[in-house]
């Protein structure tokens, strides 16, 4: 009983963290409706800022205020970001905005580690509250106590200031409608820095009150990241009592899954979120989304049409370059025209479901790795050569999408794209902690084609003639009937419903389509390497398919292998240098401010600006 | 006080305004007639900068405001009441009043929202429900009542009458009045003739996005074929 209640306890302090992160997302995004992927950074500053402060201020009162000086701290850094990198690209299409947000969380990775260095820091205890109490003959720390009283305190006062106040009232009146609010002479910017302000505040916050829980670390970006979203999504976006709720759940469940359960505890918190979904597709105390209604910008789509016989002869000449790669360029030249084909076509898959079909999906590395561990668990188990291992690499990666897909679809805008990412964790975490199977952490080795295809040469002909058959074939789908009810069902689902086509069903083939094409470039993936590892199920695997996507262009038929082309090269040039996460951010951040339609939209403008393109015609 | 020249205004490639010229004067009331999907809504988010015309310029009292932002327009005195009732539906009466709240305006009437609920009985009543909750005709009241809030000299009322209740009309047309006797000067968008008829001093005829007439009730009585080819009688 006494544990029990120590480990009740110790959930209720972790979630204090959680909740104030949580909050701060669920803020920006229902004001700004950005899913702000650098949040988790801004809790990494925290932590950094707080420990710096926490060296400098003496005693109790000293402590404090370095919790409290390193939210105002990071609610700034956060002013300077929503100024100089979210004002300019506040008009560009819907979502594109993340992109940027993802360039700012390198940008945030490489300058914590310029200024505090790549070693873990341990967070020093709290002054006054360094020891513990007994409870039940159980010891609970003095400052999980603190913080179990502290949280309902900042959890009303940002109750209070939303719900009583009239900035409250303001932000959620423009969480509703925010061009009637400026409409009605409220200067929206301001608003948007203010909340922008108070959001990374409050992650910041988060970030230095559990300075004396855990420290300080490079890696705390991307791992709270998740919890937030699980908690938001769970919670339901927006809704701050549900932030809380939730926040509690996931963070008790954590502790006794630790204790009961080590060996899933992170399978545990995405089951949770699942369960809640299929019974509340809005999360426990969130509303449905009705994205897009008053809030749609930017120009109307394009048609898309087959490409013309100049671009056409432009990709064929691409395709004749590609080829001689072999007989001019070197063996390196080679295994890197491999990674960026295979990642193409990755980046093709998802591009056609995101683009097509409107469906954001936060997590589509599920299907990359799925049919990635699909194939080396068939070499390593059952000896499967490698021929047959590709074939069934994209019917698993297919059925697992089938699966997902069903779940996924019963929500719909950013609720959607959580439980995509969800589910990418969920294989994630079953990949990583069931060890026995999957090797855990170490990966499956020794995954070599078959011999005819051992050479880099054959295998590079091999990914050529897949991936640019995968990729033709994505681009035959949308130019089919199958491609113009997807894209009715993403313009106007009610319509296209009317007009008799199954909206659901169809977006569900796509998410099934996408996902297996997706494993094709994950089978060839294995055999390219001879290996897998956890890492390529990752977030991170996952927003750099989503960040190509839209830095190709979402609005093009090529935007997907194009980003993905040039985002691989340049990668792989970048990474040669020590701060090359810095270089790739501002990279990012600059093309999204400069070319908001994508490079090929950009490129497709300039074409027709000199007449290389005839430019699309007037459609009245 | 208002004054358009040569508006034109696009969705993406489509001309949806086409040299539109007019102005507003002070102190009165002035009804822009058309049919369905003529751009009446389309001039009104133009004067507010909500659809940014490519051509043209808007000017209120003697100053240019086009590219504008359009809270700025709203500070300096226009009042803007969407077609689509646009209030903010989890907010409760008085707080979707609170968003529109200004600070007082020399010249103007400053409303506070015991003046606002004498105007609307029926929003008093409400003051405390959620704005989801309320009628069609409430929900048109709140809108009226909170652009009010910001002191407006100039409210532009878009299509006032559409989707309320015959008795909602007429006491619509009763508030219009009791506006221009406040000093308000008002422009409304109709598709209703006698609507229109009731409350204005003069009419401003689009159809397809291009001025088709601009003058006084009595001049377009005198020219009924222009009436009968533009309004939907």
């Amino acid at each position: 009983m006494g544990l029990f209640l120590a480990q009740l306890l110790t959930g209720l302090a972790n979630a204090g963290a959680l909740f104030m992160v949580a909050s701060g997302l669920s803020l920006i995004f229902g004001v700004t409706r950005i899913v702000n992927f650098a949040h988790g950074s801004f809790y990494m500053l925290g932590a950094y800022v707080g420990y710096t402060l926490m060296q400098v201020l003496p005693g109790m009162v000293g402590f404090w205020g370095a919790i409290l000086l390193a939210g105002i701290i990071v609610g700034l850094i956060g002013v300077i970001v929503e100024i100089c990198v979210l004002r300019p690209v506040y008009s560009a299409p819907e979502l594109f905005q993340l992109v940027a947000t993802f360039g700012v969380i390198l940008v945030i990775q490489d300058l914590t580690l310029m200024i505090w260095g790549a070693e873990d820091l341990l967070g020093p205890r709290a002054p006054g509250l360094k020891g513990v109490v007994r409870i039940l003959d159980e010891p609970v720390p003095q400052y999980d106590l603190a913080l179990i009283a502290i949280t309902p305190f900042v959890a009303f006062a940002l109750w209070y200031l939303i719900s009583k106040t009239r900035v409250g009232i303001l932000v959620r009146a423009a969480t509703q409608d925010r061009e009637m609010v400026g409409a009605l002479g409220v200067n929206q910017s301001w608003l948007f820095t203010g909340v922008f302000f108070l959001g990374c505040a409050l992650a910041g916050l988060g970030g230095a009150v559990q300075l004396p829980k855990g420290g300080a670390d490079l890696l705390m970006d991307f791992n709270i990241l998740t919890s937030v979203f699980v908690v938001v999504v769970i919670g339901g976006m927006g809704s701050l009592p549900g932030a809380y709720l939730a926040a509690v759940i996931i963070s008790v469940l954590n502790v006794f899954g630790v204790s009961y359960m080590p060996q899933s505890t992170l399978v545990l918190m995405f089951v949770v979120m699942v369960v809640v979904l299929i019974f509340r597709p809005f999360g426990l105390f969130g509303k449905e989304e009705v994205a897009g209604e008053h809030g749609q910008v930017g120009e109307p789509e394009r048609p898309i049409k087959p490409a013309g016989l100049r671009v056409r002869m432009l990709v064929l000449a691409g395709l004749v370059l590609l080829g001689l790669i072999p007989v001019l360029g070197s063996n390196f030249a080679e295994v890197l025209a491999t990674d960026i084909l295979i990642f193409c076509l990755f980046a093709a898959s998802l591009h056609f479901m995101l683009g097509q079909g409107g469906l954001v999906s936060f997590g589509h590395a599920a299907f990359f790795g799925g049919g990635a561990y699909v194939a080396a668990l068939l070499v390593t188990y059952a000896d499967t050569p490698m021929e047959l291992a590709m074939v069934l690499a994209p019917l698993g990666a297919g059925l697992a999408a089938v699966v997902i897909g069903w779940v996924c679809l019963r929500s719909t805008g950013v609720y959607f794209a959580m439980l995509t990412l969800a589910f990418a964790q969920l294989l994630w975490s079953l990949v990583f902690q069931w060890g026995d199977i999957t090797g855990g952490d170490d990966g499956l080795v020794n995954i070599w084609p078959s011999a005819w295809a051992s050479s880099n040469t054959v295998f590079f002909y091999l990914a050529l003639v897949i991936c640019v058959g995968g990729i033709l074939l994505l681009r035959h789908a949308a130019h089919s009937p199958f491609g113009y009810a997807l894209r009715a069902a993403r313009d106007s689902a009610r319509q296209a419903e009317a007009m008799g086509i199954h909206t659901k069903r169809i977006q569900w083939v796509a998410f099934a389509f996408a996902g297996a094409m997706a494993g094709i470039a994950g089978g060839l993936f294995v055999f390219s390497k001879g290996s897998v590892f956890p890492n390529e199920l990752e977030i991170a695997r996952s927003f750099d398919a989503l960040i190509v996507v839209f830095l190709g262009g979402v609005k093009t038929l090529s935007g997907g292998w194009v980003g993905g082309a040039s985002f691989e090269a340049v990668k792989d040039y970048l990474t040669r240098f020590e701060y090359w996460r810095l270089a790739l951010g501002l990279l990012i951040i600059g093309v999204v401010i400069l070319a908001p339609e994508g490079i090929v939209g950009s490129l497709r403008k300039l074409g027709e600006r000199i007449g290389f393109l005839n430019a699309a015609e007037d459609k009245r | 006080m208002l004054e358009l020249s040569n508006v034109n205004a696009f969705y993406g490639k489509a001309h949806v305004l086409n040299d539109l010229s007019f102005e507003v004067g002070r102190g009165k009331v002035v009804a822009l007639l058309g049919r369905n999907g003529a751009g009446k809504t389309t001039t009104m988010k133009s004067i507010m900068q909500m659809v940014q015309p490519r051509g043209g310029s808007v000017s209120y009292q003697g100053q240019n405001i086009t590219g504008w932002a359009p809270h700025r327009v709203a500070k300096a005195g226009l009042g803007y009441v969407p077609e689509e009732r646009r209030i903010f539906t989890q907010l409760t009466v008085l707080e979707n009043l609170e968003v529109g709240r200004q600070p007082p305006r020399d010249g103007c009437v400053t409303w506070s929202e015991e003046m606002l609920f004498e105007l609307f009985p029926n929003l008093a009543e409400r003051r405390g429900n959620r704005g989801k909750a309320l009628s069609g005709g409430e929900q048109q009241m709140l809108t009226i009542a909170r652009t009010l809030m910001g002191n407006p000299a100039l409210v532009l009322l878009d299509e006032p009458s559409e989707g309320i209740a015959p008795v909602i009309v007429e006491q619509m047309a009763r508030v219009i009045l009791q506006l221009k006797q406040e000093g308000l000067t008002v422009l409304l968008s109709e598709q209703n003739l006698h609507f229109a008829q009731a409350v204005a001093d003069s009419v401003v005829i689009i159809e397809s996005g291009t001025q088709k007439f601009a003058g006084s009730l009595a001049a377009l009585q005198a020219q009924p074929e222009i009436r009968d080819a533009y309004l939907s009688v």
